[in-house]
């Protein structure tokens, strides 16, 4: 398992949501000013043991963490759709928590649904402390304001399911119920994740392996859907790089039942740094050499006065792969505080299947 | 070198080649409530460079008439005047403005100065404004017209001959083709209008513009190189 | 470029020789900006002080949720409600004294604070963490830094002895407020785990209904524009636009005239310079760069002195607008962009309102028309007929819209149309008047006395219509005020008949209060009494609870009331409604009106009508002990006391002593008299300010056109001094001629003043306040201002007199001989 330097991007949304608030300045310099932050935070060390439930839950010690879905979806008439739900938690200050409103932690959620012609987003923040936000390990409940995620009643700890995930915002709504026959996986080296040459790394496990059924409502119109999903769990303390821009992240569900997490952090200078991992049927996560793997834009879109590469060809030597992703709908853009683009895709060429794309820093 | 057509339009055949202002077939008629009174009837005048004509006529002759339109103040009826070649009778009024300032000096009856002005800014005024200011020229003017110790006053604390005087300064600071006198002497006494007359006189041989006053002074006209008489809207 | 500059020196030498014309001009563009401008200032600022307030508010542009039962109430339920999905950001509020300097403390919660209600602290960007984390930062409007004499990261504390975060200053607050993070202010006011309402953020989503997540807890109090500080002082700056306007106009008549005379004198000379070869598109082009470089010299003249007026009428601004609506306004001036432009745009464009005449006449000017001197006049001359026309339409149409029209707009329009209409139609009243005294004449100097007075007219009449506007508007304001003081006075009286108001903190202490104050043979009389909030018709409206006491009986200042209206009062099925609130909604003695209550709907029956003068809310008095009643969980805490003459301070000391009640709990009736007469006098005091201003732009206008018209007479009065009148009867004549004009014009004011007051007492007034005061005339008030007038005409002819009076013999000749 290689270095992993995914936590960036997260990283990149929780500390902009912080440190711009109601701004969109440059990545770069919000990254600088997340340097100075990062002591007093505890430190991401190789050879933790994860004990879950426990670890489903926070970690205020660390400054940033993060409980993340995608899934892809498709409604009874066959047409498809996606869904994300984050809930982000970022430590403004060091040390133990603090009561009430004294608590240092601010908690950011994101909701989203798209469909081929639609995109609906929907933001919302709180403080930690008072019970607006917040996370329980077990029984396992995220939640901020009406949002939330929840295990049902015997969750498997291992398998994080079967799960309970909603949200509504203004134009739309919804609810899904999560099962999963495998385990988490954990990324990494048994689940620390290096992201950079300095030493910069984060806790980090997936659960890649969800099935997904429930109803989406957009605008007044309700479906019944299925389909699959993606969750991500991660924290960390650690700073980024002065010089990363931005990234292009994919989480791909292969029509094989394997998995494809891959992404390219874009540097100011010199090339972009690209990884990822592959994950067997069997659920074995294994890094890809970088030396390997190709990510080249296809296509163009220009939404919210931005140029963004909607697709993408995927070229993976080891594993015989030459695939082209399409956006589901390339004006997938939140508009949100922190804002970027994250939206279903599907693929085809030697492998085929769908996924959630996410591109930050243009 | 001297013309005096009547009416006819052949006429035209005998206009000198050196004819500064060339006036031919000129008309005007004024409408009144009542009436239409036909001021010029069809004149023809033709002054040279360095020629100075009387104009002579009765009161309401239309000798102002016939200089007004020469000086592209007031618009003809038909005919055609040429100052220097050029006809003004088809010009805008922006371009008879434009005639007025660099090749016209005109000189009135009622001195016409500006009266919140001083002398030599008086003097000065259609030079500036022409863009030809010379001061070698207006330092000679002022020494050729006896204004040299009155350049600071101001208008209404000089008498009408020095006033008219101050006129005739600005009218030829230009250094015009032709100088047209609208009967400057006529609120002066015999011996300033002797006097200023002369002066202008000497001015004009020395610019060799033309020169072409309206006076009812038969002693004045005579000082001049010739006369045409205005009679019921034609030369007489 | 160059021949303009030319041209344009030559048009400006006019003015160096005729100083007297440029400063006319001058002044009359100086005083139409200042005044205009000073009153925008006042305007502005105030409108900013708004905006501040409305952003720490949160205000009532932003729908709450707020106590039901009690002032404050459990954060849970804040807690509850967003876990319901309503996007709610809770709010924490209380007093504190800082240095003794009472100061209104607001805890937010930056993180929800819905964008909508203003943009909160700077709790935009980076700010956000030194905000919410320890020790915090205490927000503040610079004005309250410099009065608690504090540096930024000074920590204070409070006089209870909490300590506050260390200060930040933010130029959007309102003065005397506070704000800090939610929890700080919940542990500095004791509030624990308490919130004092809660900011609803616009949604479109549907929410649970707020009695499933709160049960009846809170209560839902929209957004409404109604209670807005920005639409409660609308009229009262609408006020004072109106009079800013009225100046003006005043100052632009000045210009107007200061302008057309000095085209008129320099048409020579513009048909010079066509002769001398200036096209009339460069002579018109040039003409307008003149004038606008005169609108814009006299406009920044005009801002600065404009700053100066606004500074100083600031004060009493502010206090009015603090004591008639609580309206916060800063005591500092703080000019925007947007002023100089505005003035500088209004100068400019004044000017060239005041110019289009003169110019379109030199634009259409023929080269050759023989200079004819007071063409200029002549045609106004021409116009008085049109004018008389003019005047009588004006008239009429005051007339349809004061009985179409139904808002404070329209009735500033009857206004408008009464004073245009009259200052057009004097200068046909004026020449009417003089031409029946020159029929009714023999003597030939007495004839000639008449007629040059009636050809000076036109010349004259714009001063004149000017001088009629300034005194007509004096008088009319001065009569309203006058009014008011005289009506407010004993209206006092009676609102305030109990000799001291106490306001315990909580019912106990106001039990135990009540029980020392039995013991007191000074105290007469003990009389409970209850305010609450309701809303009718969608507006708040308080309701007050009045004992059924002689005090009340004898002097509550009823304006219509039915027989046994007080007996009625006591057996609580009745209510007495203040004028303003009738008038809203149009109800009589002998309507009913239904109250909602807490125990539900309480129908009325309206006995009387009371003047509740200068309160912008509506208000109804009902019996104390139905009131109690019908408001069961609303805390007794208020107590009026009768107290025995002279015994009233010492009492008060006891108090004071006894229960510690600061002065917004404890106060005197005279005191509180006193304080209002003070908020209503400076309310005032800005009207009578401008007043001034107007009259003296009158008398201005009057002297320049005296001076202008005293330099052109002279022809006429050449010939009269050749016949052998001295120059001492001449300038007799003159000043009898010009005091006659000027008297006749202030006589005319008068009427015309009091129909003003009547339309501002009964029109403007009703509708921009609700309340009718009754009229009065103070025939002592319109002498004074005749005589006033007087003193300005005599004062303007002065030097125009002292002139022709010295004239050497040398130069009447030469005009005589020059012009003849």
């Amino acid at each position: 398992m290689s270095a992993s330097p995914k936590i960036s991007r997260r990283a990149f949304a929780t500390g902009l949501a912080f440190f711009g608030f109601g701004r969109s300045a440059s990545l770069a310099q919000n990254f600088a000013g997340l340097g100075g932050d990062a002591s007093g935070f505890a430190s991401v060390m190789p050879g933790k043991s994860f004990e879950f439930p426990r670890d489903h839950g926070p970690h205020p010690d660390y400054r940033v963490e993060w409980w993340y879905l995608t899934a892809n979806l498709r409604d009874s008439t066959g047409n498809a759709l996606g869904v994300q739900w984050t809930l982000f938690r970022q430590a403004i200050q060091p040390g133990p928590q603090r009561e009430g409103w004294a608590n240092q932690h601010v908690w950011m959620g994101h909701a989203a649904v798209t469909r081929a012609d639609t995109h609906r987003y929907g933001e919302t923040f709180a403080r930690g402390g008072v019970g607006q936000s917040g996370v329980d390990a077990h029984p396992f409940h995220a939640w901020i304001d009406s949002w939330q995620m929840r295990g049902l009643d015997r969750m498997s700890a291992m398998n994080v399911a079967p799960l309970e995930v909603n949200a509504s915002h203004e134009e739309f709504s919804y609810a899904l119920r999560l099962e999963a026959d495998k385990a988490l996986v954990l990324q990494g080296e048994a689940g620390y994740s290096v992201k950079s040459e300095r030493g910069q790394a984060s806790y980090y496990y997936s659960q890649p392996h969800f099935t997904a059924a429930g109803i989406v409502t957009i605008d007044g119109r309700s479906a019944n859907v299925t389909g699959q999903a993606w969750m991500d769990r991660e924290w960390s303390s650690q700073p980024l790089a002065p010089d990363q821009t931005g990234w292009d992240w994919f989480s791909l569900h292969l029509e094989t039942g394997e998995k494809l997490m891959l992404y390219r952090l874009r540097r100011t200078r010199g090339e972009p740094y690209l990884t990822g991992n592959w994950i067997g049927s069997d659920g074995q996560s294994v890094a890809l050499s970088p030396k390997t793997a190709e990510m080249i834009p296809t296509a163009t879109t220009d939404v919210a006065g931005r140029r963004l590469p909607t697709g993408w060809r995927i070229i993976i030597q080891d594993r015989g792969m030459t695939i082209d992703t399409v956006p589901l709908n390339p004006e997938s853009w939140m508009g949100t505080r922190v804002s970027y683009w994250e939206g279903p895709v599907s693929f085809t060429g030697t492998h085929r299947g769908v996924g959630y794309l996410e591109m930050t820093g243009y | 070198m001297v013309d005096i057509s009547s009416t006819t339009d052949e006429a035209a055949m005998h206009i000198p080649q050196a004819a500064m202002l060339a006036i031919q077939s000129l008309t005007k008629t004024y409408c009144s409530a009542q009436e239409q009174i036909a001021v010029l009837r069809g004149v023809c005048v033709h002054v040279s460079a360095g020629e100075s004509v009387a104009l002579t006529g009765e009161s309401g002759s239309g000798k102002s008439t016939l200089l007004h339109l020469i000086a592209g103040l007031d618009e003809a009826d038909g005919g055609s005047i040429r100052i220097d070649d050029t006809e003004v009778i088809a010009l805008a009024d922006r371009d008879r403005a434009a005639i007025r300032r660099d090749r016209i000096g005109l000189v009135f009856q009622q001195f016409n100065l500006i009266p919140s002005l001083t002398v030599a800014d008086n003097l000065a005024f259609q030079s500036r404004i022409a863009g030809r200011h010379d001061s070698h020229w207006q330092n000679e003017l002022v020494d050729r017209l006896g204004l040299g110790n009155l350049l600071k006053r101001y208008p209404e604390q000089l008498s009408g001959g020095q006033q008219q005087r101050v006129a005739i300064g600005r009218a030829l600071a230009v250094r015009p083709s032709l100088l047209l006198a609208d009967e400057p002497t006529g609120n002066l006494d015999e011996a300033t209008a002797d006097d200023v007359t002369d002066i202008a006189l000497d001015l004009v041989k020395r610019t060799g513009c033309a020169f072409l006053m309206a006076t009812h002074s038969t002693r004045l006209a005579a000082k001049l190189d010739r006369k045409v008489r205005l009679s019921a809207g034609r030369i007489a | 470029m160059k021949q303009g500059y030319w041209i344009l020196a030559v048009l400006l030498s006019h003015w160096r020789r005729h100083p007297l014309q440029l400063m006319t001009l001058m002044v009359g563009l100086i005083s139409a900006t200042a005044l205009w401008s000073g009153v925008e200032a006042l305007n502005q600022q105030a409108r900013a002080s708004y905006d501040r307030a409305a952003a720490v508010f949160g205000g009532s542009r932003t729908a709450m949720l707020v106590g039901q039962r009690s002032s404050s109430f459990s954060q849970q339920l804040f807690v509850d409600l967003r876990r319901a999905g309503w996007r709610v950001s809770p709010v924490v509020e209380g007093r504190v004294r800082v240095q003794g300097r009472p100061l209104r403390l607001l805890g937010i919660e930056p993180v929800t604070f819905p964008a909508q209600a203003g943009s909160i602290p700077a709790v935009g960007a980076p700010d956000l963490k030194s905000f919410i984390t320890p020790p915090g930062e205490a927000l503040v409007a610079p004005e309250t830094l410099t009065a608690l004499a504090g540096t930024e990261g000074a920590a204070l504390r409070t006089d209870d002895g909490e300590s506050l975060p260390p200060l930040k200053v933010h130029a959007r607050l309102a003065p005397d407020v506070v704000v800090v993070d939610i929890g700080l202010a919940q542990s500095i006011l004791h509030l624990q785990g308490r919130l004092s309402r809660l900011l609803v953020g616009n949604t479109r989503s549907r929410l649970p209904p707020l009695e499933t997540v709160a049960g009846d807890m809170l209560r839902y109090v929209e957004a409404d524009a109604g209670t807005d500080l920005e639409h409660l002082t609308d009229s009262f700056h609408l006020n004072l636009s109106a009079f800013g306007l009225l100046s003006f106009l005043v100052g632009l008549f000045i210009v107007y005239s200061a302008i057309g005379l000095a085209f008129e004198q320099r048409m020579p000379m513009f048909r010079t310079l066509r002769a001398c070869g200036v096209s009339s598109r460069q002579l018109n082009g040039v003409l307008l760069i003149e004038l606008l470089v005169l609108a814009i010299a006299g406009g920044l003249i005009g801002l600065a002195c404009g700053y100066l007026i606004a500074a100083g009428l600031l004060p009493d601004v502010a206090a009015s607008l603090q004591g008639l609506y609580g309206a916060q306004v800063s005591g500092a001036l703080a000019l925007r962009p947007e002023w100089w432009g505005a003035g500088l745009a209004m100068s400019a464009i004044g000017t060239l309102a005041a110019s289009a005449t003169s110019l379109l006449k030199v634009i259409r000017l023929p080269v050759l028309a023989a200079a004819q001197p007071y063409a200029w006049r002549q045609s106004q001359r021409r116009w008085l007929g049109w004018q008389g026309v003019t005047a009588a339409a004006m008239l009429l149409a005051a007339i349809i819209v004061l009985t179409l029209g139904d808002s404070l707009i329209s009735g500033f329009a009857v206004l408008a149309l009464l004073l245009l209409g009259a200052a057009l139609a004097l200068p046909v009243l004026l020449a009417l008047v003089l031409r029946i005294g020159e029929r009714s004449s023999r003597r030939p100097l007495v004839v000639w006395f008449w007629a040059d007075s009636r050809q000076q007219l036109p010349a004259l009449s714009l001063a004149l219509m000017a001088l009629l506007l300034a005194l007509a508007v004096n008088v009319g304001v001065g009569t309203m005020v006058e009014s008011f003081s005289k009506t407010f006075t004993a209206w006092l009286d009676g609102r305030l008949a109990a000799d001291v108001y106490v306001n315990a903190m909580s019912e106990a202490e106001a039990r135990d209060i009540e029980a020392s104050l039995r013991a007191r043979q000074e105290v007469t009389a003990i009389l409970p009494s209850g305010r609450a909030e309701i809303e009718i018709g969608g507006r708040p409206v308080e309701i007050l609870g009045l004992a059924d006491h002689a005090t009340y009986r004898d002097r509550w200042p009823l304006l219509e009331s039915r027989p046994n209206a007080w007996g009625d009062l006591k057996s609580g099925e009745a209510a007495f409604v203040s004028e303003q609130l009738a008038r809203r909604l149009k109800r009589r003695p002998g309507d009913r009106l239904d109250v909602g209550t807490p125990t539900g709907d309480w129908s009325l029956r309206i006995a009387a009508i009371y003047a509740d003068y200068g309160n912008p809310k509506g208000q109804i008095a009902v019996n104390i002990d139905a009131f109690t009643t019908r408001f069961p969980d609303l805390p007794r805490t208020r107590l009026g006391l009768r107290v025995s003459p002279g015994k009233i301070a010492p009492l008060i000391d006891d108090m004071r002593k006894a229960f510690h009640l600061d002065e917004s709990r404890l106060s005197n009736q005279s005191t509180l008299k006193m304080e209002s007469k003070v908020i209503f006098n400076r309310t005032f005091a800005v009207t009578a300010a401008l007043n001034t201003f107007t009259l003296g732009v009158a008398g201005v206008a009057l002297l320049t056109s005296l001076l202008t018209l005293s330099h052109s007479r002279l022809p006429q009065l050449a010939p009269l001094w050749a016949l052998g009148v001295t120059r001492r009867q001449l300038a007799g004549i003159e000043f009898l001629k010009t005091i006659f004009i000027a008297f006749i014009t202030a006589m005319l004011a008068l009427p015309l003043g009091l129909l003003v007051a009547w339309c501002l007492i009964a029109v403007v007034n009703v509708r921009a306040f609700g309340w009718r005061l009754p009229f009065h005339v103070f025939p002592l008030h319109l002498a004074e201002l005749v005589v006033v007038a007087m003193l300005a005409s005599l004062l303007a002819m002065l030097i125009p007199l002292l002139r022709l009076m010295r004239m050497p013999p040398a130069a009447l000749i030469r005009i005589f001989s020059n012009e003849r």
